[in-house]
């Protein structure tokens, strides 16, 4: 296949960037979206041009490192599929490809495709964990927990962090990506103790970090590449409102 | 933060706020509807329910003032958020966003809703002080309905913001139950049959009427 590439090109943090044009010839359909960068990478590392910087780590879709939107969508137009998952294949030979970075205040551009995202690990740091005692492990069957508390838990337990929720939001929203983490650990019931305060330290934190409000838009669950649904939002405020108005959650929560 | 601070200081209790304030505005629209489409029976029924209104007394005062801040509070919560949105993406993808499922009625929610204050200020001057209607009588309102839509002008700007609220219950309807944390969990979370059912039947009440007087139909 032979594409014509539009890539962010940006020195450095807060450095002027712009949109670059590349031509990527003789590309296999096989091949995901991040080896054809890579192949494009190596042509212009023969050339003296320095490569394009994007993150990746795993290229199986399970660390959430791979950052990319494709022709104004997150991780590209595969349903389900993150940007190291996704193949050439989904594309039409001759196609104009942009690529772009996440874009959201809270994710500032550090060079080129890549973004920082430590303020989704400010979130979790301030409530996404249940306190547990250590010692020995415990008995796996002392907790019994219902099938579909289990399931639930876990479809929102697969959220990899990548941010797409935050770059598809028309408001630069981070509901999605704590919304998961507040279902994953609120339905469990190692969970409860600390479920209101978890509740609204992360909410607050998201409002901190200047990500956006929801609006219920629906382009996050869209463009998860685990498809989680917005149910867990749902969930986030009910925690949240009911937090605030649970005397004893509220309480506990005011107590730290 | 203490509980009240915690509705309007983060986002997910503004918007709780804002749900409810919806909410609120909402079961009036549903009654004003109703009201408003006894009409078609003629004067003698709109007008006793006119009457009725102003024999409360004071609680179509309490009910007006409920209205009020409701209404105050939607917009002000409106336009923080708008502020907020903004801020929270300050460099545009250069290629664009395409949106994937958001509805019509979800992107246009901002200007629906600006569209729909600046009706509430005319539609208050036109059938409530009748500052701006050409022959305003007060306690009659069949008169005042019948006499109020001669310009074809009025008459469009009356489907236009309808169709604004139309759309903004299209979304709000639905989108308030999730906000609130009260909706059931979905397979198809998108889904919205109530808030279609009753979105459509309110515009559908609201807007037969000025193209009904324009038709002749009442007089
Ligand atoms: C008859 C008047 C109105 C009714 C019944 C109404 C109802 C609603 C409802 C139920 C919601 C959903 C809240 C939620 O998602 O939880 C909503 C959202 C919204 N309304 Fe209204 N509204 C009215 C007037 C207005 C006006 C005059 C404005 C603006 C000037 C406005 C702006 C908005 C905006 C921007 C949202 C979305 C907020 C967000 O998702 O970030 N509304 N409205
Ligand atoms: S590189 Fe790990 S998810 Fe894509």
């Amino acid at each position: 296949m032979n594409l014509t590439l539009h890539v962010w090109r940006q020195p450095g943090p807060g450095a002027p960037g712009r949109m670059v044009r590349y031509q990527a010839a003789d590309i296999s359909p096989e091949m995901s979206f991040l080896e054809m960068l890579d192949v494009v990478n190596e042509r212009l590392m023969e050339t003296g041009e320095a490569p394009i910087a994007f993150d990746h780590d795993c290229r199986e879709g399970i660390c959430g490192s791979c950052s990319l939107m494709i022709n104004g969508v997150a991780h590209g137009p595969e349903l389900g599929t993150a940007s190291c998952q996704l193949h050439m294949r989904s594309f039409r030979d001759g196609q104009e490809i942009h690529v772009e970075p996440w874009r959201a205040r809270a994710f500032p551009v550090v060079k080129d495709l890549v973004v920082n995202r430590s303020a989704l690990d400010r979130i979790i740091a301030v409530g996404g964990y249940a306190s547990a005692p250590t010692g020995s492990a415990p008995d796996g069957n002392a907790t019994l927990i219902p099938k579909d508390a289990v399931e639930t838990a876990m479809d929102a337990a697969q959220c990899i962090g990548c941010g797409a929720c935050v770059a598809a939001c028309p408001n630069g929203s981070a509901s999605l990506f704590t919304a998961a983490k507040i279902t994953h650990l609120g339905l469990l019931p190692q969970g409860q103790p600390e479920r209101g305060r978890r509740a609204r330290r992360m909410v607050e934190q998201m409002d901190i970090e200047g990500f956006g409000q929801c609006s219920l838009y629906g382009e996050c669950q869209e463009a998860c590449p685990k498809e989680i649904s917005i149910d867990t939002i749902t969930r986030m405020n009910r925690d949240y409102l009911r937090a605030l108005t649970a005397p004893d959650r509220a309480a506990a929560a005011e107590s730290d | 933060m203490n509980r009240v601070q915690g509705l309007w200081d983060t986002s997910v209790g503004k918007k709780a706020v804002m749900a409810v304030t919806g909410l609120i505005m909402l079961a009036y629209l549903i009654t004003h509807v109703l009201a408003n489409l006894t009409v078609f029976q003629g004067p003698a029924k709109i007008n006793a329910y006119s009457a009725f209104l102003h024999g409360t007394g004071g609680a179509l005062w309490v009910a007006r003032l409920v209205l009020i801040a409701a209404l105050v509070l939607h917009v002000v919560a409106a336009a923080q958020f708008t502020a907020r949105r903004r801020a929270a993406r300050p460099v545009a993808y250069a290629a664009g966003r395409e949106p994937q499922v958001s509805t019509f009625a979800s992107r246009t929610i901002r200007w629906g809703g600006v569209l729909i204050l600046i009706f509430i200020v005319y539609h208050l001057l036109h059938f409530t002080l009748g500052t701006v209607h050409p022959s305003f009588v007060e306690g009659d309102p069949y008169h005042n309905v019948a006499a109020g839509f001669g310009n074809p002008l009025v008459v469009v700007f009356y489907e236009l913001a309808l169709a604004a609220l139309g759309l903004h219950l299209y979304h709000g309807i639905w989108s308030s139950g999730r906000s609130l944390g009260v909706s059931p969990p979905s397979p198809h979370p998108l889904k919205r049959q109530l808030a279609a059912v009753l979105s459509v039947l309110i515009w559908a009440g609201f807007a037969v009427i000025p193209i009904a007087v324009s038709a002749g139909a009442l007089r």
